[in-house]
């Protein structure tokens, strides 16, 4: 089974890179981006069958490692 | 006073640690490896040195802040032990979790390694005795990711507790940090974790002095004690 998180910076928390990101787009031309925020996907290939037990394990991977929720949010997809 | 210096895989500042250590307390610290789950016995101090640690992959300090020795320094921590996170230390305590608030990119996005002015925000800890409150020193940064955000009530919970350690002197922020704050210390003051690096100006020929109070500082706090 495969799960898939994607973590992202919380609304209130700003994103530098995001910003920077916005500027290189528009020096290409592209034109009305007003806002960019970037993140980070990471892919788990786990030994579990149970696709919610899978789930529960990977949020708790969330909480102790893979976002740090003091300014992240994380989005679990199992595959 | 005995002191350890904790070594992760990417740290660079463990030596430098280690020297300002032993000249101001006359002991040679002991340079505890991060795979090893305990800490000598009979510790006073333990220091998390800068670098870069585990490659700063996934974020700065996040794998080291895993690694087994961390959760004897959380336990030391909690039955009062002194500890001083510099730099990648800083961020290897936030990501354990004993200081509060994040460490995010630099808001120039630039690694930015310099001499920054810094004001003693306040003199009461075992770190900061040894500098009048208000004082002006100036001692060097080296990093890519040291701006501090913290929620509105974590800041403002530093504020009134005087936990603000150092502050970047106005105009002088490098990294967009809130409230230009540039070390903080834990609710019970034995815990400092501070971006700038003290050890770096700790003798005449690295271009200043004005690190060595700290360390002078510690060793007469925990040598009364």
């Amino acid at each position: 089974m495969r799960a898939r998180v994607h973590i992202t910076l919380k609304s209130g928390v700003l994103d530098p890179q995001g910003e920077a990101i916005r500027h290189a787009l528009g020096a290409l031309g592209f034109d009305g981006v007003e806002r960019v925020r970037q993140g980070k996907v990471i892919e788990l290939e786990l030994a579990d069958a149970d696709p919610e037990a899978a789930r529960a394990r990977v949020r708790e991977m969330c909480e102790k490692l893979l976002a740090n929720t003091v300014i992240e949010n994380y989005q679990i997809e199992i595959l | 006073m005995k002191s350890a210096v904790i070594v992760f895989p990417g740290s660079n500042c463990d030596r430098d640690m280690a020297v300002a250590l032993e000249r101001a307390t006359g002991r040679r610290p002991a340079m505890v490896w991060h795979k090893d789950a305990a800490l000598p016995p009979g510790l006073d101090l333990v220091a998390l040195p800068g670098g870069f640690s585990f490659g700063d992959y996934l974020r700065c300090g996040a794998i080291a802040a895993r690694s087994p020795i961390m959760r004897a320094v959380a336990d030391f921590a909690a039955r009062g032990g002194h500890v001083l996170g510099v730099c990648n230390g800083f961020q290897v305590l936030i990501e354990a979790g004993l200081l509060p608030g994040a460490l995010m990119r630099n808001a120039g996005l630039k690694f930015v390694c310099r001499d920054v002015a810094l004001n003693v925000v306040t003199a009461d800890s075992p770190f900061t005795r040894g500098y009048e409150a208000g004082a002006r020193i100036v001692i060097p940064v080296a990093h890519h990711d040291g701006c501090y955000v913290a929620p509105p009530e974590t800041l403002a919970r530093l504020r009134d507790e005087d936990r603000i350690a150092f502050a970047y002197a106005p105009g002088d922020n490098p990294n967009g940090s809130a409230e230009d704050i540039a070390g903080i210390l834990s609710a019970n003051r034995r815990t400092l974790g501070m971006m700038p690096h003290p050890e770096r100006a700790n003798d005449p020929l690295l271009g200043g002095t004005d690190g060595a109070a700290l360390f002078e500082g510690l060793a007469g706090a925990l040598m009364d004690a």
